[in-house]
């Protein structure tokens, strides 16, 4: 693998064929053995060992060829937020919970698919013609919705049945749209990732379970890798519209077109300063676009990977995507694209040398 | 005592960014320890004693970093938009001044409220930096700063910032100070991210495995009408019964009290119903550990002027220094 080879990296029709599986699929956190099965799949060829923890994450070793190799733990989490069917009201109408960060305002009027059948179900609305007055002005809660699948399917159906959104992927131009975007535009990278580590490098890839809900996954793998550094590849929301009072947006997360997402500090984690200089370092020498994530709450597996053991050295990078947690996301490939080659480039650079200063 | 303290407190060290500080304290206890580490998150960790017979190995944690803020946007007009390094509330924020780590300072204020009686949200407050625009601005997105406010001598009572929680780092280093000999093994740890989580003493207590853990913080008092809590400024050190996120061992606890009644110095037991401490993040990790903390009453804590009181210092460090100087017996 040649120094430079990085920024010539380039999205392909197998790259976007794959993360369209991997976006029709169904994921929900702690029912991930859809995803888990495509990634099993895929990367089999190209490691050298892999295995499935008690957790249900997917870990993945490609050994260094050489002795004494940096190790590096890149993790992407397979799961999605949805729904959990919680009670049965007869008739095909089934009470349920979300599962993950999912704005119930959003919810009305989409359609999911129910269990391993993928059963076609509606969350339904009352039309606006029936609405009392105010009740318009109402956030209907989740409690008061149903997943509705219809008489027919009702038997087939049962509590603690996951559900999905329907949503299915599609591509226009450079833009791409569907469901569960965050993470599998991270999950499919590091698929892609794993063709393109150096041989000096121990890499370890954890597709993890359960991240919207805690960062429960990515803190056994951790554990289990012990790597001397730790990358979360994940997707960060970009609010980035423009105010509708024509004010400056200075709460944008980040910026779809903007490249990869370093990111800072968030809710659950100070990236270490020492990998924001090396990744900034390297996007500037190899003309990849970047951006930071501005500094807030939220939080990525990386939030579990550094606190673990005596300590990982961690960061998260993130490809943007507007309109994250709800039944459809809209990404840029060349985002994608420029998060891989900034990816790439940093595990052929990659060193314990990084550690010779102390954190910040 | 005061010189040191001041020093401690008027140096800048928000959580994750801690190098200042601990280059400070690093040169305050290097003359005292022939092992003085930093780890990975950047905790200095500093190697007092051998664990002989009967011995424990013990750790000491106190955190080095304060609250502050990082810089999330600057607006074209220049003003500066940030987000909180560690939890803190709005209403200090207004007309406070900030002094970022690049030397930058700059003051606090606010969007126009729609209901002026409503304090706003964080998001909702910027820095001024005097800046005229987002090109003639010192400071980018990233950078790290915290609130700006000088010592206050008031006698037998100090006013600083950071007082939470350099005044444990304080009592720490005169503790180290003080030791005369040990049959004990301590790591005294000067911790980083305590005010984002307990983040810096989870990893190095991992790596320390130690027999005992001993939290040194700041705990609010219940001097100020409509707070209800026993501890009060001046009455002494605290001793931890139970926060929010630990309940300390018993036996930590009636080891404390026992040495604060065999050298006769007044003490208070402390019950406190927010927050948490290292000690927390001590007690649970690996395969836990015995764990307990000794609290410092503060006045006003998180806000730019916290206060304590001299002689409850004075006597934290007697405490401290008599509990790590004999073998313990848990």
């Amino acid at each position: 693998m040649n120094k430079t080879s990085s920024p010539s990296f380039k999205i392909s029709k197998t790259n976007l064929a794959l993360l369209q599986r991997l976006s029709n699929a169904s994921g929900i956190s702690g029912d991930e053995g859809e995803i888990r099965a495509i990634i099993r799949q895929e990367i089999t060829p190209y490691v050298d060992e892999i295995k499935v923890d008690a957790m249900g994450n997917l870990l993945a070793l490609k050994h260094a060829k050489i002795k004494n190799p940096v190790k590096v733990l890149v993790a992407s989490h397979m799961d999605e937020v949805g729904f959990m069917i919680v009670d049965d009201d007869g008739d095909g109408l089934f009470v349920f919970e979300v599962v993950g960060g999912v704005d119930a305002r959003q919810l009305l009027a989409k359609m999911v698919t129910v269990g391993k059948e993928k059963l076609p179900g509606i969350i339904g609305a009352k039309p606006i013609h029936l609405l009392e007055s105010g009740e318009i002005h109402d956030v209907v809660k989740t409690h008061a919705m149903r997943i509705d699948v219809g008489p027919a399917n009702s038997s087939r159906v049962k509590v603690g049945d996951y559900a999905a959104f329907a949503t299915r992927f599609h591509q226009n131009g450079t833009s791409i749209t569907g469901k569960a975007l965050d993470d599998r535009l991270g999950v499919a990278g590091l698929i892609e990732l794993v063709r393109h580590v150096p041989e000096n490098v121990e890499f370890m890839a954890a597709f993890t379970v359960q991240e919207e809900i805690g960062l429960r996954g990515a803190r056994v793998a951790a554990f289990a890798f012990q790597p001397d550094f730790a990358i979360a590849l994940d997707s960060t929301p970009a609010i980035d519209l423009p105010r509708p009072d024509g004010e400056e947006n200075t709460q944008y997360n980040c910026r779809l077109g903007g490249g990869p997402a370093i990111y800072l500090a968030d809710a659950g984690t100070l990236s270490d300063p020492r990998l924001v200089r090396f990744l900034t370092a390297l996007a500037e020498k190899h003309g990849i676009p970047y951006q930071y994530r501005q500094p807030g709450g939220g939080g990525t597996d990386a939030g579990s990977l550094h606190k673990t053991g005596a300590g990982i050295p961690t960061i998260s990078i993130s490809v943007p995507g507007r309109y994250a947690h709800t039944a459809i996301m809209m990404a840029q490939i060349p985002d994608w694209e420029n998060t891989l080659r900034l990816l790439i480039a940093a595990l052929q650079n990659i060193s314990r040398e990084i550690l010779a200063v102390d954190r910040s | 005592m005061k010189t040191l303290i001041q020093k401690l407190t008027q140096t800048p060290g928000p959580s994750g960014f801690e190098q200042e500080i601990r280059k400070v304290i690093c040169e305050e206890v290097s003359p005292l320890s022939k092992s003085v580490q930093v780890d990975t998150m950047g905790n200095l960790i500093v190697r007092v004693g051998q664990k002989s017979a009967g011995g424990l190995r013990v750790m000491i944690a106190a955190h080095m970093d304060e609250i502050g803020v990082i810089v999330s946007h600057v607006e074209k007009k220049g003003f500066v938009r940030f987000s909180n390094l560690g939890s803190y509330f709005p209403r200090y924020l207004a007309g406070s001044r900030v002094h970022f780590l690049n030397g930058t300072r700059g003051v606090i204020n606010h969007d126009r409220p729609e209901d002026l009686s409503k304090i706003p949200g964080v998001e909702k407050f910027l820095i001024d930096v005097g800046a005229t625009s987002d090109k003639d601005c010192p400071v980018k997105v990233g950078d790290v700063g915290v609130f700006d406010r000088e010592f206050l001598d008031m006698g037998n009572r100090i006013a600083s910032k950071a007082l939470d929680d350099r005044i444990s780092c304080a009592v720490l280093i005169e503790t180290i100070r003080n030791i005369k000999s040990t049959p004990n093994e301590l790591v005294f740890v000067f911790s980083t991210q305590e005010e984002v989580g307990s983040r810096g003493a989870q990893t190095a207590a991992y790596a320390i495995e130690a027999d005992l853990g001993i939290a040194l913080d700041v705990t609010p008092t219940g001097d100020i009408l409509g707070v209800k809590m026993q501890t009060h400024l001046g009455d002494g050190p605290a001793i931890k019964v139970r926060d929010m996120g630990m309940i300390s061992d018993p036996q930590v606890v009636n080891w404390m009290v026992a040495a604060a009644k065999k050298l006769k110095i007044k003490y208070q037991l402390e019950v406190l119903e927010v927050g948490t401490t290292d000690a927390r993040s001590m007690q649970l990790v690996r395969a836990g550990m015995l764990a307990g903390a000794l609290s410092i009453p503060c006045r006003y804590v998180h806000s730019p002027s916290e206060v304590v009181d001299m002689e409850d210092v004075a006597l934290t460090v007697k405490l401290l220094t008599a509990l790590l100087s004999e073998r313990i017996q848990l």
